[in-house]
């Protein structure tokens, strides 16, 4: 089996994008409500994870 | 109350869901399909698939059961029984040898956190499927 090597961004994008799909397919009623849920729910993971990598370096000095 | 009871009366009646839970525990998805939801199945199924395959080539570990202090017992069995929600997949990986040895490094530990979602992600597909096959959800 190949090997992979990713960044921290790489598979935290990675992880977020699946999770999204998952949490976008199961949770609403409808495909459009579903398309906006899983969009959002990437942009949250995003924005955390853009967020808290500031968090880290700033607190890092 | 009236609503409620307008509800159950709207909602399909409830099928046997022990075929589809554990046909979407072995298979992510597989759960889906079997209640003729194919494009929702085969989403979970890829996005499931996906980062499975992902954390086995990041070279992430499987758990396995140990008991200790709380946060140990915590940590591998409850990794263990992440890694077991994967199905067929965590039944695979095991049977065919690919399990890898526990190393340092982030990705390895990446991998590691992948296979345990991967099988956390199946879970939550299992209860959407139950709650369809009970009539809960259409």
């Amino acid at each position: 089996m190949p090997k992979m090597n990713l960044s921290h961004f790489e598979a935290a994008i990675l992880f977020a994008l699946f999770s999204s799909v998952v949490l976008g397919v199961i949770t609403k009623r409808t495909d459009a409500d579903r398309l906006r849920y899983g969009v959002r729910c990437f942009a949250y993971f995003v924005a955390a994870l853009i967020g808290l990598g500031w968090l880290m370096k700033l607190g890092h000095g | 109350m009236v609503t409620n009871a307008k509800a159950q009366a709207a909602a399909p009646p409830a099928r046997g869901w022990y075929g589809v839970v554990l046909l979407g525990w072995l298979v992510p998805g597989g759960g889906h399909f079997l209640l003729k939801r194919p494009g929702r199945g085969a989403l979970l199924l890829a996005s499931v698939a996906i980062m499975f395959l992902l954390g086995l080539m990041m070279r992430g570990t499987m758990f396995q059961p140990q008991t200790g202090d709380v946060l140990t017992t915590i940590i591998y069995c409850g990794g263990f029984l992440g890694d077991l929600a994967s199905g067929l997949f965590y039944l695979l990986t095991v049977w065919l040898g690919y399990a890898q040895p526990d190393m340092a490094g982030h990705v390895h530990d990446y991998g590691t956190k992948f296979l345990v979602a991967a099988g956390l992600l199946n879970v939550l597909a299992m209860v959407d499927a139950y709650e369809i096959a009970t009539g809960e959800k259409e």
